[in-house]
């Protein structure tokens, strides 16, 4: 009785990876001639796409969960969990951004941040106060790069997985607007805004897991300030994936905020680089 | 006759793909992926190879078999053991045991990389030296003083030969790591790293006494060449020993093997070593390559004597081994 069940379900199994097999193996029938070693042409439906089957998901969400609690350094670890249980916050984002005009030219145009499209010289070179300048010394005072944003592998469709890089790569920006440091309290403090804008499940644990690794005194100020202010701030919001930041450097930080609707910090965190426990 | 069936469908298969994919290249027109020769490529006696389920060409596959091994080489002994939730070493512990080395033996483990085969490999001679020492020691004590003054001579005598391994990998990472091991198990006596080739080994005809290869064959872009290099090395009346993994002979089994393999282990690769792509290899790679039958002809064909197979897990790994006579 329960073979020819199994047999059934062993068949969709195989159905659903030859489905996905399919799919990679025609877009590569038209790539193997590169005898290059560098291949100019990919896998699946964008750069770095893994096609992967329910199963494989659901065991990569936990097994990318248990990894990121071990060794919260493991930033692939994070990113995996973040693509495989955020579909459904991701289509409630991208819609967002759609019915958002300025969402919709990003949705439309792609921009991506990074240093080859960052003109640093420039931003530098900006008047205080501007959103440009604060940038370049928010990535000064805190030794990051824009750069170090992991790639999207397992998200299944070619929209979503731009609308979940560009979360990644605006989460730097969110520091800036939000004017947190990347100590373990700022980042928590940015995880709040997050969880309450986005949805995203990853946010949500990582809110919720955070304030674990924060003293007491650190916490306190979490929860009593800085926590009541991300969430306010977070759900009141405009949609902060839907703003074309690559057009908005020499716009005045304040402007910018009040656009957004966020209220300045209450406090400002130091921006020292110890991890506090 | 049921293989060449089954790569005759492949490739009516590939070619029904292909026709699909012209009509759409048409469309999509991409400057840097040439179809045009690819559609001719089929017909001509390119020399083209199997990476996983790609076809690429065979210098291709060195390049990215190189590159795998490379990537997964800090991490190649754990993932081992989380994927096959330490059966490894039950099978590598029956390789040594069919090989039941005497002391004295030269063993080349080719594809060594991690050095597993030559640990267990001196492990062992050592073990059954330090027995036959104790079993010489224990029946001196029932011998008159005249029987023992004879044997002084022959205790100690040095002529004979100590056992020595080789380990010889393409790849120079695994070998880094398999040393890093030695190092920390404080062995170093009889044991010596190689850079090589298993297409094109580096060392002179008629060396050694044992030639394994364990878990590497299926990466070997020629499969004849490494057969023949193994019977080149081997002196006469030396062993070649592989294990290698192969087809699984129950279908109950099989069915829940081909699920394990595709489900968990590209998971397990991702989130133990952070690479998907080099375990979805490995598991193709395991499909791809030729089952128990076959490969006992091919060594058959290189040269071998006494060729036999043992399953292992139920087919899920393959002990071949043969002679050179």
């Amino acid at each position: 009785m329960w073979l020819p069940a199994s047999k059934q379900l062993q068949r969709w199994f195989n159905q659903r990876h030859r489905v996905l097999t399919c799919k990679a193996v025609c877009v590569q029938q038209l790539c193997i001639s590169s005898s290059q070693f560098t291949e100019p042409c990919y896998d699946g439906l964008y750069p770095g796409h893994i096609p992967t089957t329910p199963i494989q998901k659901a065991l990569l969400a936990v097994g990318s969960g248990v990894a990121a609690l071990q060794n919260p350094y493991r930033h692939d670890m994070v990113a995996v969990l973040g693509e495989t249980t955020g579909h459904l916050a991701l289509i409630n984002l991208r819609d967002r951004m759609r019915n958002d005009p300025e969402g919709y030219t990003i949705l439309i145009e792609r921009p991506r941040i990074r240093l080859s499209t960052l003109d640093l010289s420039k931003m530098s070179s900006l008047p205080d106060g501007s959103f440009g300048r604060e940038y370049f010394r928010f990535l000064e005072d805190n030794h990051v790069t824009p750069d170090s944003r992991a790639d999207v592998k397992f998200v299944d469709n070619e929209e979503l997985a731009y609308v979940i890089q560009r979360y990644r790569e605006v989460h730097d920006l969110l520091h800036t607007l939000l004017g947190m440091p990347t100590n373990m309290l700022g980042e928590v403090a940015v995880k709040w805004f997050e969880a309450a804008q986005t949805g995203l499940p990853m946010c949500t644990l990582g809110a919720v897991l955070g304030p674990l690794r924060l003293n007491a005194s650190r916490l306190q100020t979490l929860f009593t300030t800085l926590g009541p202010w991300a969430l306010q701030n977070g759900r009141r919001a405009r949609c902060v994936l839907s703003i074309f930041y690559e057009r908005r450097w020499e716009q005045s930080l304040e402007d910018l905020r009040q656009e957004l609707n966020i209220e300045p910090p209450p406090i400002m965190p130091s921006a020292s680089k110890k991890r506090s426990t | 006759m049921a293989v060449s069936m089954r790569l005759l469908v492949r490739r009516l298969i590939r070619l029904s793909h292909r026709n699909v994919a012209v009509s759409r290249a048409a469309v999509l027109s991409r400057s840097h992926c040439h179809w045009e020769p690819l559609f001719c490529r089929s017909f001509s006696d390119d020399r083209n190879t199997h990476f996983g389920f790609e076809t690429v060409s065979e210098e291709d596959k060195a390049k990215r078999v190189y590159k795998v091994f490379e990537n997964v080489a800090q991490k190649y002994d754990i993932m081992n053991d989380a994927m096959s939730l330490g059966i490894h070493r039950l099978w590598k512990d029956m390789l040594l045991h069919a090989m039941h080395p005497q002391p004295g033996a030269q063993l080349l483990d080719v594809a060594g990389g991690t050095g597993d085969i030559a640990f267990r490999f001196l492990d062992y001679v050592r073990t059954q030296q330090e027995q036959k020492r104790r079993r010489e020691a224990r029946s001196m004590q029932l011998q008159s003083w005249q029987e023992i003054s004879n044997s002084y001579p022959t205790i100690d005598e040095g002529g004979r030969q100590e056992s020595r391994a080789v380990v010889c990998d393409i790849n120079k990472e695994m070998l880094k790591v398999g040393k890093e091991k030695a190092d920390g198990k404080g062995i170093s006596a009889g044991l010596s790293w190689v850079v090589g080739d298993a297409e094109e080994l580096p060392f002179d005809d008629d060396q050694f006494d044992i030639y394994t290869i364990a878990f590497g064959i299926r990466n070997v872009t020629r499969i004849d060449q490494a057969l023949q290099e193994a019977l080149r090395v081997l002196k006469p009346g030396g062993r070649f020993m592989c294990l290698e993994f192969s087809k699984v002979t129950n279908p109950v089994l099989a069915r829940i093997y081909d699920a394990y393999s595709f489900q968990l282990i590209p998971v397990l690769g991702e989130v133990i070593a952070g690479d998907w792509k080099s375990y979805q290899y490995l598991v193709e790679s395991i499909r791809r390559f030729p089952d128990q039958e076959e490969f006992k002809y091919m060594i058959e064909d290189a040269g071998f004597y006494c060729v036999q197979y043992f399953n292992l897990t139920g087919g899920v790994v393959a002990l071949h081994s043969g002679f050179k006579l």
